[in-house]
């Protein structure tokens, strides 16, 4: 019986830092999947609070939030790093990585969700949140330096998942020639090892998209 | 080399707070300088170009941003006196969590709860409520929530507490009849020079408040 646990949904990006992680240091480990219309009573137990994927539960005591359970991975297997010894870098990688999940992902993802003038309102607003990431990555080969690091975790999702909104929307937020370090970014991150043999499958993401963008665009038909 | 440590911020700012009851805790010596955040300094716009906001730390001329990232940077870099988080990962693990509840939680409840009415105010008010009993439960019978001592989640959650006065006026509830532990808590916070030395006048805090209100059309 495996003493780590991790519950998660197969397409949540939240929960795919925590598969990374735990790959990366080799950290062996169930998978529980969750159908989050139907939660399971395992989940609300070890994740009360919240009741949301992922959580990771190792010797039988639960670890919830990504960000909290990515520090916890870090903390107990110190294979592998994910963050500098040095306090200044930890300190900004952990604040690229909460403004990756404050106002790079709502931004794409309000932009994903509408069309016309407005989509077209949230590109521009997606692109100004990137510029700041594609700064960030100027002399670098990731957010992490020579490695994957913390940063990258936390922002590996716009290496796919763009790609899905892209492919759903035909919306472009991520141009080569206005994001060339960040383009550059999600090819050596996708491709990396471990990263390239879990990503969930694309055709499914993009079928899962389409789905959610009809649903969000019908709430906003005019009455 | 003598550590030069500025903290960058506005007076009400309870994020403000977090910091300074953690480099009081810590006994760290700093310059205080208050942003006019009407007219935010060049120091500021240079430390914090992404969020140009308040607190920022900067510590031998780096800057480090968003409060809870600054006090965990404040406990690793002077580990030697009044640990803000214990040493074992699964507990320091469940003190980020809580922290990181009180920020998605408490002071935007807090702010629905006085800033609107009806349906809106009734609901903001009963998860607000929620959230305080949660983390009662949470305290349990400690102290306080980092044991003996102040930790992550007290210096986080208490910089509030010059704004609870304000949310039980306007929110219409009180902290002291429905949630009595919340309240010792409090009281035990209080205490500590760290945090009656830190915290702003309250009565200043509630005349800013009757000018959101009134700047809502509320008053």
């Amino acid at each position: 019986m495996a003493e780590v646990k991790l519950f998660r949904t197969w397409s949540s990006p939240f929960a795919l830092r925590i598969v990374w992680a735990l790959k990366l240091k080799d950290v062996q480990y169930d998978t529980i999947f969750e159908d989050l219309s139907n939660k399971s009573p395992l989940l609300l137990q070890y994740n009360p609070v919240h009741k949301k994927v992922p959580v990771l539960v190792h010797n039988g005591k639960s670890v919830a939030e990504s960000f909290v359970i990515l520090e916890y991975i870090e903390e107990t297997w110190k294979q592998n790093p994910l963050l500098s010894e040095d306090p200044h870098e930890r300190a900004a990688a952990r604040c690229w990585a909460k403004f990756g999940d404050e106002k790079v992902l709502p931004s794409i993802w309000e932009a994903f969700k509408s069309e016309g003038k407005e989509q077209e309102e949230g590109i521009v607003k997606a692109k100004e949140n990137l510029k700041y990431l594609e700064e960030e990555l100027k002399g670098k080969k990731f957010f992490g330096g020579e490695h994957i690091g913390f940063a990258d975790i936390a922002l590996g999702w716009l290496a796919e998942y763009e790609n899905v909104f892209e492919e759903v929307t035909s919306m472009r937020v991520i141009a080569e020639e206005e994001f060339p370090l960040l383009s550059e970014w999600k090819r050596t991150f996708s491709d990396a090892p471990i990263i390239k043999e879990n990503w969930p499958p694309r055709d499914k993401l993009v079928t899962k998209f389409q789905a959610l963008r009809e649903a969000n665009l019908l709430k906003k038909v005019p009455k | 080399m003598a550590d030069e440590v500025v903290l960058l911020d506005f007076w009400p700012s309870p994020f403000g707070v977090r910091l300074r009851i953690a480099l009081a805790e810590k006994g760290i010596k700093y310059e205080y300088k208050e942003e006019d955040l009407e007219n935010k300094s060049p120091l500021l716009l240079q430390s914090n170009p992404v969020y140009k906001q308040i607190p920022v730390l900067i510590h031998n001329g780096k800057a480090v941003c968003e409060s809870l990232i600054a006090l965990q940077y404040i406990d690793e870099v002077w580990n030697d006196k009044a640990p803000l988080l214990p040493f074992d990962p699964y507990l320091r693990s469940q003190a980020k969590f809580w922290a990181d509840f009180v920020d998605k939680k408490i002071y935007d409840l807090g702010r629905k709860a006085c800033t609107t009415k009806g349906k809106e105010h009734e609901a903001a008010q009963k998860e607000f409520m929620n959230c305080i009993k949660s983390l009662e439960v949470e305290l349990g019978d400690k102290p306080f929530f980092g044991g003996e001592t102040l930790g992550v989640v007290d210096v986080s959650l208490v910089p509030f507490f010059s704004w609870f006065s304000v949310y039980e006026k306007f929110g219409n509830f009180s902290i002291e009849l429905e949630c009595p532990k919340f309240n010792a808590w409090i009281k035990r916070c209080l205490e500590k020079e760290s945090v009656s030395k830190s915290l702003p006048d309250q009565d200043k805090i509630f005349e800013i408040f009757v000018d959101i209100r009134k700047k809502l059309g509320m008053e």
